[in-house]
């Protein structure tokens, strides 16, 4: 059984369609790509799957469970979300870990804070740092670690690298591998970089003006559109080289 | 009482209008585009201020409680419909401010009525309404303005908080706290300083009509307590009102495109 289950989903908003009969899964611990240029519906699939925006009915399924059905709160705790933008919450680094858990009555312990930070590869001393104090790969990590203190079944990934440096890049690239490998996560990873869909994704889709073009293994995917010259105008032009190497 | 003001002496409202004929020449002197707008405010204030004198003569003749009650009820409509151009594109902006005011004024008018501190008759009542739904109207302006343009410059903050499994109210009390603290330092600080920077309105107005500067002091202290307390009440009654509308029923941020054209306007 898939641990996210999209089919046939379509939704409009501002009375124009943003995703047109949309269907898409991932099993679970894979870390699954979500390729297309920007306004593509991409980030709004995510959110549909938190529902942060509302699907319709029995269109998203996580775990069997439709989640129109399930009781919201605890959705968005199986299904954690990291968003381009890291938002450090007032306080120190340690609160921010805290935040998710303490929602639900659970106060990390200082070994549970240090072993977080220790995944985000941050020295656990930042822990009594504020967090606004953090650069931005730093603040990223945090805002992963964050998500993972919840521990999530599922992770939804909405371009959290596109803002970072490369070794900020490389460093959550390798936390997500390893929270899939280790904890069995299921990640849903939106990116419009190439380079990173190929390197990560074990299974990528296309998803181009709200409706998926393709979907397959990363490079069979990337190959087949190699010289697809609308497509490729479309992304950036760092990303073109990407999709024909 | 022997004060100045007992009787209405049109030699003096007519003097004092110089200090607004001089404003006015100064203004056009200065292109300032203010004399338009400065002969309509003068105007108005005249009239107005004359016709509810002549209507509180006569309500406080009659001491009916329906012509109490129609009295606050329409202070209610127009400081409502005021305070909610403020919060322009908030959804259900007049709900809210009804609610709101109706909900500050009624708590601290009910209080000093129910503690003895005011019999509950016309002379005392209106004014007191008076006084604490123009507070209630400003409060909840700010409250509603603030929390509007702070949703939407911390959308994001909101957004990664309900992601972690955070209800709305929960997502939003950080930025419902500083619109509340914003709303109430105003009148935390006027009660401070009361009598240190000014001698608030209500004394002076006592004292020129020619009560004992303790009995001033008495009658300021109470509407001092009184303020902060319409405050507070009207200040937490528009952060949970305005709060609630940014959220849909599965806690999620609602913001249709009319709250940002508000906040373009204000």
């Amino acid at each position: 059984m898939p641990i996210i289950d999209v089919r046939h989903l379509s939704l409009d908003r501002g009375g124009k369609p943003v995703l047109r009969d949309v269907s898409l899964h991932a099993n679970a611990g894979q870390i699954v790509g979500l390729l297309g240029p920007s306004g593509g519906g991409k980030s709004t699939l995510l959110r549909c799957i938190n529902r942060l925006l509302e699907p319709p009915p029995s269109t998203v399924f996580v775990a069997g469970q439709d989640v129109t059905a399930m009781d919201v709160i605890q959705l968005r705790r199986r299904v954690g979300m990291v968003f381009q933008q890291p938002v450090a919450f007032p306080g120190t680094v340690a609160d921010n870990l805290r935040y998710g858990p303490s929602l639900q009555g659970r106060e990390l312990s200082d070994a549970e804070i240090a072993d977080l930070l220790r995944l985000a590869d941050l020295d656990p001393s930042l822990a009594d740092q504020p967090a606004s104090d953090l650069s931005g790969g730093q603040a990223q990590r945090v805002s992963l670690a964050r998500t993972l203190a919840n521990h999530p079944q599922v992770l939804l990934l909405d371009e959290p690298t596109s803002a970072l440096d490369p070794a900020s890049r490389r460093h959550i690239g390798e936390m997500v591998q390893q929270a899939c490998a280790e904890q069995d996560v299921t990640a849903l990873w939106v990116t419009h970089d190439v380079g990173q869909a190929r390197a990560l994704a074990d299974y990528l889709y296309l998803l181009v003006d709200g409706h998926i073009l393709d979907q397959g293994i990363p490079d069979h995917v990337l190959r087949q559109h190699a010289d697809n010259q609308h497509l490729l105008q479309r992304f950036a032009a760092g990303e073109v080289e990407g999709v024909k190497g | 009482m022997t004060g100045f003001f007992m009787t209405i002496d049109w030699a003096r409202i007519g003097a004092s209008l110089s200090l607004v004929v001089a404003a006015g020449a100064l203004g056009y002197w200065q292109h300032a585009g203010l004399t338009g707008d400065l002969v309509i405010a003068t105007v108005r204030s005249f009239f107005q201020l004359i016709a509810i004198g002549y209507a509180l003569e006569l309500i406080f003749a009659q001491d009916s409680l329906l012509w109490t009650l129609t009295i606050i009820v329409v202070m209610l409509a127009v400081a409502a419909y005021t305070s909610a151009q403020r919060g322009k594109g908030i959804p259900h902006a007049m709900f809210i401010t009804n609610a709101s005011i109706g909900t500050g004024a009624a708590l601290t008018i009910g209080l000093l009525v129910g503690l003895r501190v005011f019999e509950f008759s016309p002379r005392y009542t209106i004014p007191i309404a008076g006084m604490v739904i123009g507070n209630s109207m400003t409060t909840c302006s700010l409250v509603m303005a603030r929390l509007r343009d702070d949703v939407l410059a911390h959308r994001n903050q909101i957004e990664t908080a309900l992601a972690l499994g955070a209800t709305g109210k929960q997502a939003v009390t950080p930025i419902v706290r500083r619109a509340v603290r914003a709303a109430m330092v105003p009148i935390i600080d006027t009660t401070k300083t009361v009598g240190l920077i000014k001698l608030p309105g209500a004394m002076t107005g006592m004292i020129l009509a020619g009560a004992s500067p303790m009995a001033a002091v008495q009658l300021q202290i109470i509407v001092m307590y009184m303020l902060v307390g319409a405050t507070a009440f009207t200040g937490l009654a528009a952060a949970y009102f305005t709060a609630r509308v940014f959220f849909s029923q599965a806690h999620q941020l609602v913001l249709p495109p009319s709250v940002q054209q508000g906040a373009d306007a204000a």
